[in-house]
């Protein structure tokens, strides 16, 4: 039996009823509690909480808010795209939905101050009020006055207000340069897989008994917990293979005893649902689509997105790609051993440095001029290619296709400069469609 | 025992627990006056001095506050000023300007927050000025006419005085020191401000008309006098409702601050930061856990308190990581061992791991790429790597150049306090080279 969250000031039915909904929580909910105080109390004037993605920070702030019937604004910083709009809601959850109308378009942090304290006069808060921002990382990038303004909001509009920031990044990377009002840090540890485990095992299908529904979910962790440990993406994959987990029981062909059994069917299904519904490759309607129609076809044979990523290109553009992949993964040096008929003698020792080797497809992509791209382009197409104002705007095209990256902005005529952006597989179907063969022609293959 | 002997009194220990629990709260979050500024007192003289003068005799005057953040400026002034305004001639004539550089971001806001707080807004009324300084001569030429006998006196506050520094051509500073330096109507500029380069960023004509007069709160606290003040500051006051219990309270606070444990903890805290601040903000936390069955602060509340508050939150986030993500870390620890702290790329970063599945590894499977680029993809998130340039839609992901924002230390620490471990993981994080 967890401990129930305690503190003076609030009704018994309310905090058990709280308990009730923060699972595995209950101390963060109870020292949050302890920090707010009593409704009447000051509070601390800003609170930062941190955490990993789902570690129930909003949810338990919100429940505590929420179920307990405090003053509170809730406003997710992503939505509000300028300040004007975290102000205008603030309002709304205060004063009502006339308040906003006293501020003047386009307001500053001022206006809302001075709009706030004219309000707070006309009723004034017998309890704190709370203002929660959500994905508090976000205020980073708007004006630079507003997140140290936030912080020290009580005092600025002399009442009993709290600012609540919630964020998965740690106040380290916060602190303006200048310094500001510290706020009290709170953090929320992650889940450990035990409190997974029986977070998960809470909602069980009614159909099936809690205990077969806790083995799939040990099966479920055993496979996704070393990639995976938040709780929204596994309750979503919990959810999606459940049916699947069920299947051999239906058919009636195993008991719900025999564990082992139900888990050499469910574990492979598994992991491929690791390499596809985790990486959003097919979409959760297909895979729950697929799996009814489980009987002829394997999971996985359907084509997931990145699949698709074969691109229908003209002729030239396609070695146009492929010359601009050699001159960004071969150095310069190489090309005339590569592609020019009657190079002369040239030292194996000397030319193959064994640091340099498959170094390239490392770093990455070098940049290379217009002209050698040219170059190496009439060496690899066999027939005669005038230089065409076609052959250019094919170039540029395939810029904009983001096949290419056009590198410093400076000289847009004069000797651009490019790098090519394509994956090796990718450059390797390309090429094979013109049947050229591009490892011969790479520098790290030799 | 001491619950049943405060029963016997008119209050409950619930009551008592949450009068002391709202006492203790208001001087901690809101920073109430309680007594006298300590430690300021010739500071303290000075500025009271200061500003009687404006007040009294019509004389202008600027003044700088400097200190560093949470060493009781605000306070000092607001404890000025209240003692300023209970002397009976001054309070009918004097008038008060706040501004705030964090509120009144440019000249234009922070002229009509000045028309505001002045109530002159049905004087300017739709009137429309030519320039910035005509419209402020307009205003304190209407407070002149307000007062027949005599102008009154006017004491601007400027709270964060190193923002205003960066309005456009400083021209509110220049007014109002202008002002201050040649017009007949008293004022007293009152700047607060935490950097001591300040007057570096004033223009040359704005600081020649500065009288170049600063007080500064640097705080010269002992140790000894750091206890005495968080005995005072924890104690209740002597206008208590129940006087058994605040006696009571009082006695073990006194008993708490001379216990051994308690006293290295906050001495530890003391070494950190000297701030009432962050002194409020550990006290604060120790208040929290003060309830009805354990209405005293015990030392191991504190001590308890002192541990969290020292944790190291980046320490917090990597404790949560997954194994996968942990693996990243250690490979880019490795490539950064080997490459002095050069940049890597994700490819560099998985061609380690893969090398340590291939060689080592027992407990870690295979993954395929994409899972692997979304784990790095998650700690770009939580800013534990972070790209060297900000351009990134140009550059292909797995070669964009990124920096571990992690030291040696952090990351050895983290692999020792990670839960469940795998050996092989571990091993590989210690040996000298991937």
């Amino acid at each position: 039996m967890p401990a129930l969250v305690e503190q003076p000031g609030y009704a018994h039915e309310r905090l058990c009823a709280l308990t009730e909904r923060v699972p595995c929580r209950e101390t963060q909910a109870s020292t949050l509690l302890a920090l707010l105080g009593e409704p009447g109390h000051y509070s601390y004037p800003s609170i930062f909480i941190y955490g990993h993605r789902a570690s129930g920070k909003s949810h338990v702030t919100e429940s505590i808010l929420q179920e307990l019937e405090l003053p509170h604004a809730i406003v997710s910083c992503v939505e509000c795209v300028s300040a004007g709009l975290l102000f205008e809601q603030t309002l709304v959850a205060f004063f009502g939905p006339e308040a906003p109308s006293l501020l003047p378009r386009s307001s500053s942090l001022s206006d809302f101050v001075r709009i706030y304290k004219q309000l707070c006069a006309q009723t004034p808060a017998c309890q704190t009020r709370y203002i929660v921002l959500d994905r508090a990382e976000r205020l980073r990038d708007m004006e630079a006055n507003l997140l140290p303004g936030l912080l020290r909001l009580q005092e600025l509009v002399d009442d009993n207000v709290t600012v609540i920031l919630l964020t998965e990044i740690v106040w380290d990377k916060f602190r303006p340069n200048t310094g500001c009002l510290e706020p009290l840090l709170l953090h929320f540890p992650d889940y450990s897989k035990a409190e997974l485990q029986e977070i998960l095992v809470r909602d069980y299908h009614p159909a099936y008994s809690p205990d077969l529904y806790g083995s799939f979910v040990s099966i479920l962790l055993g496979v996704f917990y070393s990639v995976c440990r938040d709780l929204r993406e596994l309750k979503h994959l919990a959810a999606l293979n459940f049916s699947k987990f069920c299947e051999p029981l239906e058919r009636e062909e195993v008991k719900e005893s025999e564990t082992h059994k139900l888990w050499r069917n469910i574990e492979p299904h598994l992991k491929k649902a690791m390499q596809t519904v985790y990486l959003r490759e097919v979409s959760s309607v297909q895979w729950e689509q697929q799996q009814q129609q489980m009987e002829d076809r394997e999971a996985g044979t359907l084509k997931g997105l990145s699949a698709y990523a074969h691109v229908e290109l003209p002729y030239y553009s396609k070695f146009l790609l492929i010359a601009a992949y050699l001159a960004s993964f071969n150095p310069a040096r190489t090309d005339r051993r590569f592609f020019l008929k009657h190079h002369g003698k040239i030292k194996k020792t000397n030319f193959l440095k064994k640091h340099e080797k498959t170094s390239n497809h490392l770093l990455g992509p070098k940049p290379f001029p217009l002209d050698r791209l040219l170059a190496i382009f009439y060496s690899v197409v066999d027939s005669r290619v005038a230089p065409t104002a076609s052959i250019f705007s094919q170039i540029s095209s395939l810029v904009t296709l983001q096949l290419l990256t056009q590198v410093g902005h400076d000289d847009q005529l004069d000797a651009p400069k490019y790098k090519c952006a394509v994956a090796l597989d990718f450059i390797q179907a390309v090429s094979r469609t013109v049947s050229f063969d591009i490892v011969k022609y790479l520098y790290d293959f030799l | 025992m001491s619950k049943r002997k405060s029963k016997e009194s008119h209050m409950t220990v619930g009551e008592c627990v949450s009068q002391a629990q709202k006492c203790l709260r208001q001087r901690f979050c809101r920073q109430e006056l309680s007594t006298r500024p300590m430690g300021l007192e010739s500071q303290h003289k000075h500025l009271l001095e200061l500003l009687r003068r404006t007040a009294v005799h019509g004389e202008s005057n600027s003044v700088l506050i400097v200190g560093p953040r949470g060493s009781g400026k605000t306070m000092l002034l607001s404890y000025v000023l209240k003692e300023l305004l209970q002397e009976k001639d001054v309070k009918s004539n004097i008038m008060l300007v706040h501004l705030n550089g964090l509120l009144q971001t440019d000249d234009r806001i922070a002229l009509k927050e000045i028309t505001r707080q002045l109530n002159l807004e049905n004087v300017v009324g739709d009137k429309v000025f030519g320039s910035f300084a005509e419209n402020l001569a307009f205003l304190l030429e209407a407070l002149k006419k307000g007062d027949r006998h005599s102008s009154r006196p006017v004491i601007f506050v400027l709270d964060e005085f190193d923002l205003f520094a960066h309005h456009k051509n400083q021209t509110l500073l220049y007014n109002l020191l202008d002002v201050s330096q040649s017009a007949q109507a008293p004022i007293a500029v009152v700047g607060l401000t935490c950097r001591l380069d300040v007057l570096e960023l004033l223009e040359k004509r704005v600081k020649s008309r500065f009288s170049h007069r600063q007080i500064h709160l640097l705080s010269s606290m002992g140790f000894s006098q750091y206890l005495e003040t968080v005995l005072s500051q924890l104690s209740l006051p002597a206008d208590f409702p129940d006087t058994k219990f605040s006696d009571e309270w009082n006695a073990n606070v006194k008993k708490l601050c001379e216990d051994k444990s308690v006293e290295d903890v906050l001495r530890k805290h003391f070494n950190s930061s000297k701030d009432f601040r962050s002194l409020h903000l550990l006290l604060l936390l120790v208040l929290g856990r003060v309830t009805v069955s354990n209405p005293v602060i015990k030392p191991a509340d504190l001590l308890e308190v002192g541990r969290l508050s020292s944790v190291d939150s980046k320490a917090n986030i990597l404790h949560g990581v997954s194994v996968l993500e942990l693996c990243l870390i250690i490979a880019m620890k490795h490539l950064n061992d080997i490459y002095e702290g050069e940049p890597f790329n994700f490819q560099m970063v998985h061609n380690e791991f893969k090398k340590f599945i291939s060689r080592k590894s027992h407990s870690i499977h295979n993954f395929e790429k994409p899972v692997v680029i979304k784990a790095f993809e998650h700690l770009q998130q939580l800013e534990l790597i972070r790209p060297v340039e900000a351009c990134s839609v140009k550059i292909q992901r797995d070669y964009q150049l990124m920096k571990l924002m992690l030291d040696h230390t952090q990351v050895m620490e983290a692999i020792q306090r990670y839960p469940q471990c795998p050996t092989d993981v571990r091993q590989w994080a210690f040996s000298a080279f991937g």
